[in-house]
């Protein structure tokens, strides 16, 4: 993909931070998912969370959500510990699968969902057009496609406009148009002051993003700008770049040692990386 | 606890289930068939003078059972759907308080069981002409406290099942002993001390108990109304149970 679309390089660091998390640590169950986590994610930007399938992006945003339990260190969302209980109005989370009511139509999920925060007809009707779902306000979300479910379960997160969005893979199974659609809607939150997390596999979209959180097996390998990642994995397509910052860590001693980064990833998962490709 | 979201709960699980025309069918036609069963089943029975049709003691207690069963069904099943689909999760991350929706829930299954029970009742008064001293607006209640609860009992059961398979595992677990040992089928006092122990901490049986008072009784009794409130007290029980089983965090 070229980079045409690629964010204005903001500095990644400018001003407050909307999650703060210090040597995080994640267990489900008794296995652990995420270890030591160290990062900040900057207000009013896009934060990308990037890494292969497993490597703990959900759990990751659960935590963040306040659902999921900390087994160590701590996560503080605008200023409050994770899962407190004045959260539940600021923060919105849309799931990797889409969690609506299927027996409803879009707008009456969108309404149902505005009435736990609160929100009237005007929320309602402002969130369904943002999802580009006006025509199909009226029908229920049983009968529609895969990515339209996925834009009615965002819906139900807009509607509440919260401060801090949480998007696990939003874009997954649309089409590029309505993704394109779908980025520029998030850069135009941003720059009206909501802060977004949004993970992805698909490293294209790094580029829609001010700041990249590279996460692998639980562990947090970099947290940098595209334009970062684009120098230090030595190519503008960021997933050879993200590939390269891999090798670089397997390496051990690969030049310049990022500021941001746990190191001990296992050679293993590398040649699955290459099949990938 | 917020009014306008447990109403806003009650309106959602309400609204889902209208688009359902078959469920709906299935909740306010069936127990009426039912009864008709019951009531050629004994259409034949020999009665001394004086003696009450079995139809007017077995039809009327089916009155409170019906509710109390496709309640519980329609109830674990919705709810687990609302468990496993991530609609649950999502919800508890918003402002909504626990009471909020099982509360909303209580209110739109118990809508619907008045309904079920009013042509139900309608049924067995005026085509089979139910016979009993006591007012049919008792018959409705009782059947409506016993709605909740089989609501309330499905919302706590739903936590302990998996799969929707499972969920209705739970049927022959919690709802078929109540049944057995309510005293529709032997009378309470006839039954040895330890399943007469049992039927004494079952819900269901203060429900018969009920309705034997109505039956025999043209004004509302004592015993009627301390049956009520033993009900609507283990319901509300039942309630708090499930909320417990709400979690808004996984470890």
């Amino acid at each position: 993909m070229s980079h045409s679309s690629a964010a204005p390089s903001r500095p990644a660091h400018h001003g407050a931070a909307a999650v703060v998390a210090t040597a995080l640590t994640v267990r489900l169950g008794r296995l652990p998912v995420l270890h030591g986590l160290d990062f900040a994610i900057p207000a009013g930007r896009i934060t990308g969370l990037l890494g292969p399938s497993g490597s703990g992006k959900t759990t990751l945003m659960r935590t963040i959500v306040g659902t999921q339990r900390i087994a160590g260190g701590t996560v503080e969302v605008l200023g409050l510990a994770a899962g407190s209980a004045a959260l539940r109005r600021e923060v919105g989370y849309v799931t990797q699968s889409p969690s609506v009511y299927p027996d409803l139509t879009v707008e009456a999920n969108v309404r149902y969902f505005g009435a736990m925060h609160k929100k009237g007809k005007a929320d309602v009707a402002e969130a369904i057009a943002a999802v580009g779902l006006e025509p199909l306000a009226r029908r229920r979300a049983a009968g529609l496609s895969g990515g339209q479910v996925n834009r009615v379960s965002l819906a139900c997160a807009l509607v509440a406009h919260p401060r801090l969005l949480v998007l696990d893979e939003p874009t997954v199974g649309l089409d590029p148009v309505l993704r394109a659609d779908l980025w520029d809607r998030f850069r135009a939150m941003a720059e009206a002051g909501t802060t977004l997390l949004v993970s992805s596999h698909v490293m294209e979209e790094a580029s829609r993003c001010e700041t990249l959180l590279l996460l692998r097996e639980g562990r947090l390998l970099a947290q940098l700008t595209p334009a970062e990642l684009g120098r230090r994995g030595h190519s503008s397509n960021l997933e050879q770049a993200f590939l390269a910052v891999i090798r670089e860590q397997e390496d051990g001693d690969g030049g310049t040692p990022p500021d941001r980064t746990i190191g001990g990833i296992r050679p293993a998962g590398l040649e699955q990386r290459r099949s990938v490709r | 606890m917020d009014i306008r979201m447990m109403l806003a709960t009650a309106r959602r699980v309400l609204s889902q289930l209208r688009h359902d025309h078959r469920s709906i069918a299935l909740i306010l036609v069936v127990p009426a068939l039912l009864l008709t069963a019951v009531y050629f089943l004994y259409e034949n029975e020999t009665l001394r003078p004086g003696v009450p049709r079995t139809f007017d003691r077995v039809g009327l207690m089916m009155l409170a059972i019906f509710p109390f069963v496709v309640m519980f069904l329609v109830t674990s099943i919705t709810m687990l759907r609302e468990r496993t689909t991530g609609t649950l999760e999502r919800l508890l991350t918003t402002p909504v308080h626990k009471a909020d929706l099982l509360f909303g829930y209580g209110l739109a299954f118990s809508l619907m069981a008045a309904l079920q029970s009013l042509v139900a009742t309608a049924v067995a008064y005026w085509i089979f002409g139910l016979d009993i001293a006591g007012a049919p607006g008792y018959v409705v209640l009782i059947a409506v406290i016993n709605a909740v609860l089989g609501v309330a009992l499905g919302l706590f059961c739903s936590a302990f099942a998996r799969t929707e398979f499972q969920a209705v595992q739970f049927m022959p677990v919690v709802v078929v002993p109540q049944i057995l040992l309510c005293g529709l089928f032997v009378a309470r006092e006839r039954m040895n001390d330890v399943l007469e122990a049992i039927s004494n901490v079952l819900p269901l049986t203060y429900s018969v108990d009920a309705l034997q008072e109505v039956a025999a009784h043209a004004e509302a009794t004592d015993r009627l109304w301390q049956d009520a409130a033993t009900m609507a007290a283990i319901a509300l029980g039942v309630l708090v149970l499930a909320a417990l089983t709400l979690r808004r965090r996984t470890s």
